[in-house]
């Protein structure tokens, strides 16, 4: 988090735009877009000096919906451009947001490359185990037996883990919300931009209408019951065998973010004349 | 529900429990948590009119606005009564039990079909939760006494409300069975 | 023997793995630009990423050239081992000699049948005479002794290769003196005539200028994957970069590297990414958002052999279509194309305003021609451009950042301007970036995003225009400098033409050239493609008059001047 603090702090109504949301009504997208205006107004950010940069999908028109600068970019490829905004004006606080197909599936490579690039931006991913935006067919995080127009039988294949993905790609926070707390989302990307380098938070945001059995996630989701652990191992079996509904901060890395910004004074493009010359 | 019910629900000035110098840092600090629980509910109620407004239910949402309004001029009354000119901090200083403030309603509880009978049901969810949640805190042994009376007081209010709520449901149509149904398929796109 | 001094010789200098032909005729290049001659090296090896057969290919003359000749009249080889490949690329006539070692064996036919003498010089004994001493800097000594090179600039040269003097400096030299000795002995030479007045000169590949091009247009952010031959003009950058204030990041593709150059651009940093036509083909899409989204960026094409992963190593002028045409949509985009290795630094230059201003994706169509040729030419005259782009002022009443203007460029917020936030969105919009699906809002944005290209002045930029009379050839890219050396030969016997070379490829010209092709009864169109897609090109997009030609072949192999130049009198005669 780089930014600096407002004079006098925001309202999380003020990082509200006047777009309002095509979602279902019931959608957990809704408590997400809350959750982010909570956290920067929280941190006592300003929206001009925050991004937020996102793909294709329902999830994806959050920046949209939000008094900051945004990018609406192309179907998985959020990352790349949070990346090369960051890089390029490292004074910004940039947030990647999406979906799990957005970000696990067409944008899957980025998403290991980010966390091992490790940036200092935040994803939020919103996790509803299908693609929402294209009627409801299996993401890369959706149940094996779980069926769709597009595959009848379920697809028969394993789930994709983000967050163990996550962490042995390199993410530096790693943490799981639930779009039912919308405040406790709201703390954990708090916590997420304050921690330097690559900060993944997934949370698990309902599609109420391709996923009506996702109402059962509110009776799933509670808060996990160790605290964060910044040794990765520790964080790799904790990951491993967790159901996939602990609540909270994961894991908490140490590594330097990634910045190659070139530090001193920069010359003109004429001083490299030199090496052509004879 | 016609515009006169909605006055009548709206609340006369409370006559404060003690005088202002009577009142300790805990009194404040409750009418500050009381504060953001209405401001919030709001909220949740904007929000969800102008959800319904964009999925083109007019009806319910000006029902939402209406109960946005009452919950507004609560918290106006609260800001009055403490002869505070702004909100006395930022909502997220608010620490609820469960995530949420009592009176908010969670965001998943709503549907583009939704019946006026289904809002007041989930406004009736509100007032009962917010019951419950002034009357713990009356009954609690670790609250002190001028704000326990206050919190008692607030716990009547808003079994008041329930009693309201309950009221109008019964001039609102029960929603049909099939209520939710759609015989069109979702558009999506991008 | 005293031959006449020429104004151009063409050698090659051959061997297998380890011989070290780059570095001999790198030297050789850098020792004629020392001595005040033009010229350029292009390179071609086998496949082997190691230890393969490689020959280094060098035109040295008393004008400044891009074209290959017709015929090398020179080609030593250190050994023969499957050099013979390169014999297409190595055209030799009865003229030519063949130098070569005779405990290698002898040359293989393909080269002997064009009638070229061979001319023994045991290189690697010679070497072995020295302590130190290798047989490439042997050849060098030979080759700069049949082109009747000053020993002190064939020294200059080893001297500067050799920066860290000592034993490798004086075996070299050492060695290029046995050379220049040896070529003295031989019956045969080719002296060059005297070279031109001294100017100020470059010896600079055409991915080197355009690299420095980005730069003086203001690129301070680049995103790279690396891809040949696009991979050192990224590599160029990366180091020139940090001294200028920049960065440079490298992608896990190229869906990457374009999107993040739209991010930085997005945040007010000019930015650019180099690729070759697989690249290409996975940026599409995204090029459609910069155009969509009005983000400008740079996409320097350094075009290869295609389809698919085709040569990667060879030259062809087939991504035209592609940059074109290959984005979804109506997706109204600049493409340039330098037309000689100093104009890819004008080129990207140019570019990157014309990106910048128009706030839009811009293609440079370079190709593995200029970009992998080292050439000595003209010091280009190159001033750092003015930042172009228009801004939107903090808290500007009633912001839209789409907002429909006269010249359809609308003023842009750079985050951290206050007051004017918004969302750029490649989903269709209103004025205001909120994605529509308006018919009329569809309609508006299309208007405004084609206005712009429209709106820009390409003075006298969109191309070159040399000569007059009522014949024209219309080429683009590396087939002009071929074109222009025909002509000159034409000119000899007495023919007038005129040469149309477009840099400006999109948004088509078709009023500019209508009057540059005025009075011109025959046109021939010259290209480097199997399908003839720049002929197709101006088929579509202009009138042309009278009767039209098609010179066409796929690549990997140049025009040779020659052919054209036959073309031209054939075409010429009434
Ligand atoms: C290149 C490309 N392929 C496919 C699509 C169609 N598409 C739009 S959104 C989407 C999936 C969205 O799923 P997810 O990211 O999980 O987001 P959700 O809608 O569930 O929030 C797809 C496949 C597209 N826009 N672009
Ligand atoms: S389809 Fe699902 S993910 Fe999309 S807006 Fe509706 S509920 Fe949300």
């Amino acid at each position: 988090m780089n930014a600096p603090a407002a004079a006098s702090a925001l309202s999380a109504q003020a990082f509200k735009s006047e777009v309002k949301p095509v979602w279902c009504p019931g959608c957990g997208d809704f408590s997400v877009l809350s959750a982010i205006t909570k956290a920067l107004s929280m941190l006592e950010l300003r929206p001009e000096n925050v991004a937020i940069v996102s793909g294709i999908g329902c999830s994806s028109r959050i920046p949209a919906y939000t008094s900051c600068y945004g990018f609406h970019g192309v179907h998985g490829r959020a990352l790349p451009v949070a990346t090369g905004l960051k890089v390029a004006r490292p004074d910004l606080t940039v947030l990647a947001t999406g979906g799990d197909g957005d970000g696990y599936s067409i944008g899957g490579n980025h998403f290991l490359h980010a966390c091992r690039r490790n940036a200092d931006i935040t994803y939020v991913v919103m996790d509803n185990h299908v693609y929402g935006m294209t009627k409801g067919q299996p993401s890369p995080t959706t149940e094996p037996a779980w069926p769709s127009k597009l595959s009848p039988q379920g697809t028969g294949l394993r789930e994709f883990h983000p967050l163990v993905i996550a962490l042995a790609a390199g993410a530096n926070f790693i943490a799981r919300g639930f779009s039912g707390d919308p405040n406790g989302v709201a703390r954990l990307i708090v916590q997420a931009i304050r921690h330097p380098g690559f900060s993944f938070v997934e949370v698990l945001s309902p599609c109420v209408t391709f996923r009506p059995d996702q109402r059962s996630w509110k009776e799933m989701a509670r808060p996990a019951a160790v605290e964060a652990t910044d040794d990765p191992a520790r964080a790799a079996r904790r990951l491993m065998t967790d159901d996939g509904f602990n609540i909270g901060v994961l894991y908490t890395g140490k590594r330097k973010p990634y910045a190659p910004t070139a530090t001193g004074a920069a010359q003109q493009p004429s001083a490299l004349e030199k090496g052509f010359e004879l | 529900m016609t515009t006169k019910k909605a006055r009548k629900r709206a609340p006369a000035p409370r006559k404060p429990v003690t005088e202002p110098r009577e009142r300790s840092g805990a009194y404040a600090d409750f009418m500050a948590q009381a504060y953001t629980m209405e401001l919030e509910a709001v909220q949740r109620y904007t929000e969800f009119a102008e959800q319904m407004e964009v999925h083109n239910n007019p009806e319910v949402a000006q029902l939402f606005r209406k109960l946005a309004t009452i919950e507004g001029l609560h918290a106006k009354q609260i800001l009055e009564e403490m002869g505070w000119s702004q909100a006395p901090g930022p909502a997220h200083a608010q620490q609820w039990e469960g995530g949420e403030p009592p009176e908010s309603a969670p965001m998943s509880e709503v549907h583009y079909r939704m019946t006026p009978w289904h809002a007041l049901e989930l406004a009736l969810d509100n007032e009962l939760r917010a019951e419950k949640f002034f009357a713990a805190i009356a009954k609690s042994s670790r609250t002190p006494a001028e704000v326990r009376k206050l919190a008692a007081e607030m716990a009547d209010e808003e079994a008041e409300h329930v009693r309201l709520v309950r009221e109008w449901m019964k001039r609102v149509p029960r929603p049909d069975p099939d209520w939710n149904r759609d015989p069109d398929p979702p558009f999506l796109g991008d | 023997m005293n031959p006449t001094p020429l104004q151009s010789v063409s050698l090659a200098l051959a061997g297998s793995g380890g011989a070290g032909v780059m570095t001999a005729g790198n030297m050789l290049l850098e020792a004629a630009a020392l001595a005040g001659y033009y010229g350029l090296m292009t390179r071609t090896s086998g496949p082997q990423i190691r230890g393969g057969e490689a020959a280094a290919m060098l035109r040295l003359a008393t004008f400044a050239t891009d074209s290959q000749d017709d015929r090398f009249q020179v080609l030593a080889a250190i050994d023969w081992q499957n050099v013979g490949r390169f014999a297409a690329e190595l055209p030799l006539g009865p003229d030519s000699v063949l130098v070569g070692d005779p405990a290698q064996g002898e040359a293989p036919e393909a080269f002997t049948r064009s009638g070229a003498r061979f001319l023994p010089v045991p290189f690697k004994a010679l070497a072995k005479s020295i302590s130190g001493g290798w047989p490439n800097m042997v050849a060098l000594g030979v080759l700069g002794g049949l082109l009747g090179l000053a020993p002190a600039a064939l020294e200059g040269a080893v001297r500067k290769a050799t920066r860290k003097g000592g034993e490798a400096m004086n075996a070299g030299i050492a060695a290029v003196r046995l050379g220049l000795a040896e070529a003295a002995k031989l019956e045969a030479s080719f002296p060059l005539a005297a070279a031109p007045a001294a100017a100020r000169r470059w010896l600079v590949t055409g991915n080197e200028a355009a690299g420095f091009g980005a730069l003086q247009g203001g690129v301070r952010f680049v995103a790279a994957y690396p891809i040949t031959p696009a991979t050192e003009l990224l590599e160029w950058m990366a180091p020139a970069l940090t001294k200028v204030g920049g960065a440079l990041v490298q992608a896990e593709d190229e869906l990457a590297s374009i999107n993040m150059i739209l991010g930085a651009s997005y945040g007010g940093v000019p930015s650019l990414t180099a690729t070759s036509g697989p690249g290409l083909a996975l940026m599409t899409e995204a090029l459609g958002l910069g155009v969509a989204a009005e983000v400008p960026i740079v996409v320097v094409d350094v075009m290869r052999t295609g389809p698919s992963t085709g040569i990667a190593t060879k030259t062809e002028q087939a991504d035209l279509n592609i940059a074109l045409y290959g984005l979804h949509g109506d997706a109204p985009h600049v493409v340039v194309a330098p037309n000689s290795v100093a104009d890819c630094l004008a080129a990207t230059q140019w570019a990157v305003e014309l990106a910048e201003s128009l706030q839009l994706p811009a293609i440079v169509l370079s190709d593995q021609y200029f970009g992998q040729a080292r050439a000595i030419v003209e010091r280009p005259r190159s001033e750092p451009s003015a930042p172009s782009r228009l801004l939107a002022q903090p808290d500007t009443p009633d912001y839209k950042r789409y907002r429909v203007t006269e010249s359809g460029v609308s003023p842009v917020a750079i985050p951290g301007a206050r007051g004017i936030t918004y969302t750029a969105d490649g989903l269709e919009h209103n004025e205001k970036g909120t994605p529509s699906s308006q018919p009329a809002d569809h309609l508006a944005q299309m208007e405004k995003r084609g206005r712009k290209l429209a709106s820009a002045d390409y003075a006298e930029r969109w191309a070159t225009v040399e000569g007059e009379g009522e014949f024209a050839v219309l080429t683009w890219g590396s087939c002009t400098g071929p074109v222009r050396e025909a002509f000159e030969r034409a000119r000899r016997d007495g023919i007038k033409a005129r040469l149309v070379s477009l840099r400006l490829l999109s948004p088509a010209q078709p009023d500019r050239l209508r009057d540059a092709l005025r009075g011109v009864k025959r046109t021939l169109v010259v290209e480097q493609s199997f399908s003839g897609q720049f002929h197709r090109y101006l088929r579509a997009e202009y009138e042309l008059p009278g009767e039209v030609h098609s010179l066409r072949r796929p690549g990997p192999l140049p025009f040779h001047p020659d052919e054209i130049h036959r073309k031209l009198l054939e075409w010429s005669r009434p």
